[in-house]
């Protein structure tokens, strides 16, 4: 049976494979369209990025509401249930396996910690100009917590207690998105059209819309993923501690 | 077609031949982010430099950590 199926794979890959394009070739036209119009019309010069924020923004719209709506369902299944412990128990917790950590890996993570969150901010901000934009550098910034908790400061994260923060920032960035299509839905009657003025190409501020979509999105996905781990870690604290009852 | 395409590819066929080929739920974990950062090469040598970063921090960061979380409190329960 499985030589049979495996024959049948191979006979219909190949005749698959025969029909395929030439490698590199290319024969849709919007590629083609974008590339001549994007610096011209945007000031771009990353068109992936003009493409995902400008040309087919409410696409990303939806796509940045999919990241909300699974985080907000995370937090909804991991709230923490009345018979489960106690903050304070699970501080103790917490700290006995903070004690674990190697001074080689703290160090190590803590000098790491604030030059990702930078470089991810980078990332946000030159969207336009070079590779990356909101979404990607956002989850560079989101990793800045997580190697503050690889340090084992896990507990210093918590003492701030930024939950309710970063929910604030999550709900912020997904908004305003939809704030800044809504400004171009006002000014000339089309969601998501640029209302800002374009700056000189090859400067951070040169394509209007662009930036502040990159950094609402950067806000939302950096939130939404430190909110993500916090969740997970909180309950996997939650399951020790009640394993020691 | 350039060498340097052909070795990422090479090493993506042969990442996911070791992906498949592991079994203990951890080292699958370890062994995804591998995978995930031979993608990314590939994709930057295919001059896809956007998507290779969307690989780097999804597919080799964020998915790995929630996978490991998720056998940490896994584990904790079987125990």
């Amino acid at each position: 049976m499985f030589y049979m199926s495996a024959l049948a794979f191979a006979a219909f890959f190949v005749w698959g494979m025969l029909r395929l394009p030439a490698f590199g070739y290319y024969q849709g036209p919007y590629g083609d369209v974008i590339n001549s119009f994007v610096v011209f019309e945007r000031h771009a010069t990353d068109a992936v990025t003009a493409i995902n924020f400008d040309y087919r923004g409410v696409d990303t719209v939806g796509e940045e509401f999919i990241l909300f709506a699974s985080v907000t369902g995370v937090a909804l299944l991991l709230r923490e249930r009345r018979d489960e412990s106690a903050s304070e128990e699970r501080a103790r917790v917490a700290e006995g396996r903070a004690g674990q950590t190697s001074s080689g890996v703290k160090v190590l993570a803590l000098a790491v910690a604030a030059p990702s969150a930078l470089y991810g901010w980078y990332i946000v901000s030159h969207g336009q100009l070079s590779p990356g934009g909101g979404f990607q550098g956002g989850v560079i910034m989101a990793s800045a917590a997580i190697f503050l908790y690889v340090s084992g400061e896990y507990l210093a994260l918590r003492h701030m207690n930024p939950i309710s923060l970063l929910e604030l920032a999550d709900a912020a960035g997904a908004g305003g998105y939809v704030v800044v299509g809504l400004a171009g839905l006002i000014a000339s009657g089309t969601f998501l059209l640029n209302v800002l003025p374009l700056g000189t190409t090859g400067e951070v501020d040169s394509s209007g819309t662009i930036l502040a979509i990159s950094i609402a999105v950067g806000l939302e996905v950096a939130a939404a993923f430190v909110l993500l781990m916090m969740e997970f870690l909180e309950q996997t604290l939650e399951i020790r501690q009640r394993r020691r009852v | 077609m350039t060498v340097l395409q052909m070795a990422a590819l090479t090493i993506v066929a042969l990442g996911g031949l070791a992906m498949v080929a592991t079994r203990d739920p951890v080292r699958q974990t370890l062994m995804m982010s591998l995978y995930g950062l031979a993608l990314a090469a590939l994709f930057f040598a295919f001059q896809a430099p956007d998507v290779a970063l969307s690989e780097i921090v999804v597919g080799s960061v964020v998915l790995p950590l929630i996978l490991l979380l998720t056998l940490a409190k896994i584990r904790g329960e079987a125990r």
